[in-house]
C-alpha cells in the first residue's frame, strides 16, 4: 500500500526532478542517501575531469597556434618583430590573439557578457519606448503603424525566439500528423495510399524542407514587407520533424489491442465513441512516444533552419559569430553550445514525464 | 420457444492448408430462463463458441438462433465476461463498468448510472478499489471487476467464459451464489463455460461437455435434477449429486483416456541411440 502512494506521486512529479524531490521529503534512508551521494559525487567528478581536460587541450591548441604565429613573423620580419608579436600575444591583446578553441574560463566569462548584455539591451528598449511613447500615442491616434525598437536582440532574446520557434513547430506537427496519423491507421486503404508519400518525403533533409517552404511562403507573402523568416523557419520545422508522430499515430491506432475492440463491439459502441474511447486512448502511449522524438528532431534541425531562414534565433547567432570571427567569438558559440544541449536536454525530459503519465502496462492491464 | 439454439454449427480458422477446424457439428438449445453450464478441456474451443454465441465472430457453416432470429452481430441482450477479464486499463474500475452501464441504459441520468456502479462494485466487493487502473488489482480482482461490468448491463442471458477461474474457494463461492441470485431475480438465461464440474453441478440445470479438439462436438448432457436453492455444504452428502458428479468426471476421463491413447498412438519414436562424444573433438 504504501509503495502504491510512492509510485503515483513518483509519476506525477517531473521524472527529472525525483532525485531532488526525494531528498527534500526526506524519506531517504542512510543507505539510499549514501548511493545517491555517491552518484552525484560521480557525476561531478566527471564533469570536473570534463573541464580539465578541456582547459588543458584548449591551452595546447592555443600555445600551437601563438607559436605558430611567432614563427611565421619570425621567418617573414625578423626576430624583433617576432618578439613584438610573441610580447603582444602575452600581454593578452584583443587584436593578436590566436583564434581556437575557447578556455571554459573564457566560455564562462562570455556566458556573463552576454546575459550582462541582456540588461543593457533591455534598459536600451525601455528608455526608446519612453521615448516614443508619445509620437506612438499620436501615430496610433492617426491610425498609422507604431515605431518599434529595431536595436539587436539581446542573447536572452534570441534563446526565447528559438524555443517559440519550436513550440510553434511542434504544434503545426502535431495538428498535422496526429490526425492523419489516425486517418490512415484506421483505414487500410488510405495507408496504402499514403504510403509513398511518407516513405518518399519522411527521409528529406532540413535543408530541403526549409527551401520548398521557403519557395511557397515568400511567393505567399508577395507585397507584404513584413518579415517572415519566423513562418518560414516554424512551417519547416514542424514539416521536417512531424513523421515519427505520424507514423506512430497511425501504428498505434492500427494496432489496437483485439480485446478492447471486442469489448467496444460488445458494448456497441459508436464508430466515433469507438475511436474517441477505445481507440484513442488505447494508442495514446505510441502517440506520445512519437511527439517525443518529433519534439527532440524539432529542436535539433531547428538550428540549421533558422540559420538558412535569417531568424533571429540560436541557429543564426552561432553563424553570425563565426562569420563575425571576433575575438570572443568562439567563446560565444560554445556558450550558444551548451545552451542548445541543456534546452534539448529538458524539452526531452518534459515529454518523457508527460509520455510516462499517459502511458499504462499494457501487458500487465489487460 | 427455445431462447438460444445453435444449429449444426462448424467453425473454421483460416483457409486452405492452414484451417484449423475447431468446432464440428455443434447442436444446442438453451431455454428461456435455463441455466446450461459447459465443460470441456483446455484448447477445446469454448470461448471460440463463447465468440459464437454473443455475435463476435460468425459460424463457418450452421446458424446461432436468437429467440427466433439468426445471430449476425452482439447485442447487449447476451452479456458477456471475457475470459481474459477484456478491462480497459486506461480507465478506472469504476469508469470500466460505468462505460458499460450507459451504453445499456442510455436513458438514465449521470446519478442514476453512478448508483448502478456503485451497486454492483459492492456486489462484487471492490469499493475500496473503485479508483483503481486495472494493473493495480489482482488477477481475481479484475475478474470480478469483468463479472460486475457484465451483470451491471442487466442482459437477457448472460454468456460467461471461465468467469472464477482465478479466484480463491471463498470468493468463488461468493460470486457463485452472486450471479445465481442475478440470474434467478428475473429469470434469466446464462450459459457457462467452467472447468470445475462441481461448480457447474452446484450452478446449472444441465451440464454439457465438450469433447476435445480438432473438430470438437458436444458431448451427452447430464441434467442436474437437484432442487434450488440448492446448498454447497449439504450438497456434499447428496446422493444425487455425488451420482451425477461420477458420471461427469468418468465420462471426462474417458475422453481424456482415449485422446491420450490416441497422441501415444501418433507417436512414434525413431530408434535412436545417444551419440558418444568421447573422443568427438580430437580425431
Ligand atoms: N483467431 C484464431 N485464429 C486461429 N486459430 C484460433 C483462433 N482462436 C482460437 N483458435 C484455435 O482454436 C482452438 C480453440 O481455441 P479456444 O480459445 O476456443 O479454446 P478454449 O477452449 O477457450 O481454451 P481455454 O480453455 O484455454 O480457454 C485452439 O486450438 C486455438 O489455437
Ligand atoms: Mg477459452
Amino acid at each position: 500500500m504504501a509503495q502504491d502512494i510512492v509510485l503515483k506521486e513518483n509519476k506525477k512529479s517531473m521524472v527529472f526532478l525525483k532525485p531532488i524531490t526525494t531528498i527534500f521529503k526526506g524519506k531517504l534512508s542512510k543507505e539510499k542517501w549514501l548511493l545517491s551521494a555517491k552518484k552525484t559525487g560521480i557525476t561531478l567528478a566527471s564533469v570536473l575531469l570534463f573541464l580539465i581536460l578541456w582547459h588543458f587541450g584548449s591551452q595546447a591548441l592555443y600555445n600551437k597556434e601563438a607559436n605558430y604565429k611567432i614563427n611565421k613573423t619570425l621567418k617573414e620580419q625578423g626576430a624583433a618583430a617576432a618578439e613584438a608579436e610573441r610580447a603582444c600575444i602575452y600581454s593578452g591583446e584583443n587584436n593578436c590573439q590566436p583564434n581556437t578553441l575557447p578556455s571554459p574560463l573564457q566560455v564562462w566569462q562570455s556566458l556573463q557578457l552576454l546575459i550582462a548584455d541582456h540588461y543593457v539591451i533591455k534598459a536600451d528598449k525601455k528608455a526608446f519606448e519612453e521615448k516614443m511613447f508619445a509620437t506612438n500615442e499620436a501615430l496610433a491616434a492617426k491610425g498609422k503603424k507604431k515605431i518599434t525598437y529595431t536595436g539587436r536582440p539581446s542573447f536572452i532574446d534570441i534563446v526565447l525566439t528559438s524555443i517559440k520557434t519550436v513550440f510553434a513547430g511542434f504544434l503545426l506537427a502535431l495538428l498535422i500528423a496526429v490526425p492523419i496519423g489516425i486517418v490512415i491507421g484506421l483505414s487500410p486503404f488510405l495507408k496504402s495510399a499514403f504510403n509513398w508519400f511518407i516513405q518518399i518525403f519522411k527521409p528529406v533533409s532540413p535543408v530541403v524542407w526549409y527551401l520548398l517552404v521557403f519557395m511557397i511562403v515568400k511567393t505567399l507573402y508577395i507585397g507584404n514587407s513584413s518579415d517572415n523568416s519566423f513562418v518560414i523557419s516554424f512551417i519547416s520545422v514542424g514539416l521536417c520533424a512531424m513523421w515519427a508522430t505520424l507514423v506512430n499515430t497511425a501504428m498505434g491506432v492500427a494496432s489496437v489491442d483485439k480485446d478492447y475492440i471486442n469489448v467496444a463491439k460488445v458494448l456497441k459502441l459508436g464508430t466515433f465513441q469507438k475511436i474517441f474511447k477505445i481507440i484513442l486512448p488505447s494508442s495514446l502511449p505510441l502517440i506520445f512516444t512519437g511527439l517525443r522524438i518529433t519534439l527532440s528532431v524539432a529542436w535539433m534541425v531547428l538550428i540549421a533552419i533558422e540559420l538558412l531562414a535569417q531568424s533571429p534565433g540560436l541557429g543564426l547567432f552561432v553563424w553570425e559569430e563565426f562569420q563575425n570571427g571576433a575575438n570572443d567569438s568562439n567563446s560565444k558559440i560554445i556558450v550558444a553550445m551548451f545552451v542548445i544541449g541543456i534546452i534539448g536536454f529538458l524539452l526531452d525530459r518534459i515529454m518523457l514525464s508527460v509520455q510516462q503519465m499517459v502511458s499504462f502496462n499494457k501487458n500487465e492491464a489487460i | 420457444m427455445a431462447y438460444l439454439e445453435l444449429k449444426n454449427i462448424y467453425k473454421n480458422y483460416g483457409s486452405g492448408d492452414a484451417t484449423t477446424e475447431v468446432l464440428s457439428d455443434i447442436n444446442l438449445t438453451i431455454e428461456e430462463g435455463e441455466f446450461v453450464a459447459i465443460v470441456g478441456f483446455t484448447g477445446s474451443g469454448k470461448t471460440t463458441l463463447v465468440n459464437l454465441i454473443n455475435g463476435l465472430i460468425t459460424p463457418t457453416s450452421g446458424q446461432v438462433i436468437c429467440k427466433g432470429k439468426e445471430v449476425k452481430e452482439t447485442s447487449h441482450e447476451r452479456g458477456v465476461i471475457f475470459q481474459n477479464y477484456s478491462l480497459l486499463p486506461w480507465l478506472t474500475v469504476g469508469q470500466n463498468i460505468f462505460m458499460a452501464v450507459k451504453e445499456a441504459f442510455p436513458k438514465k441520468t449521470k446519478e442514476a448510472l453512478n448508483t448502478i456502479v456503485e451497486e454492483y462494485v459492492e456486489m462484487v466487493r471492490l469499493t475500496p478499489a473503485i479508483n483503481k487502473r486495472p494493473k493495480e488489482l489482482s488477477g481475481g480482482m479484475r475478474q470480478r471487476v469483468a463479472v460486475a461490468r457484465a451483470l451491471a448491463m442487466k442482459p437477457e442471458m448472460i454468456i460467461m467464459d471461465e468467469p472464477l477461474g482465478a479466484l480463491d474457494a471463498l470468493t468463488r463461492g461468493d460470486l457463485q451464489d452472486e450471479i445465481l441470485n442475478i440470474w434467478g431475480k428475473d429469470k434469466r438465461t446464462a450459459l457457462l463455460i467452467t472447468n470445475d464440474v462441481d461448480e457447474g453441478i452446484y450452478m446449472a440445470d444441465r451440464i454439457i461437455p465438450l469433447r476435445p479438439g480438432p473438430k470438437a462436438t458436444l458431448g451427452p448432457e447430464f441434467k442436474i435434477d437437484i432442487p434450488r436453492p440448492r446448498d454447497k455444504t449439504a450438497l456434499n452428502d447428496d446422493k444425487n449429486f455425488k451420482d451425477t458428479r461420477n458420471a461427469i468426471i468418468e465420462y471426462l476421463m474417458d475422453i481424456g483416456d482415449a485422446r491420450k491413447s490416441e497422441i501415444q498412438e501418433q507417436i512414434i519414436l525413431p530408434e535412436l541411440e545417444p551419440k558418444s562424444f568421447v573422443g568427438y573433438f580430437k580425431s
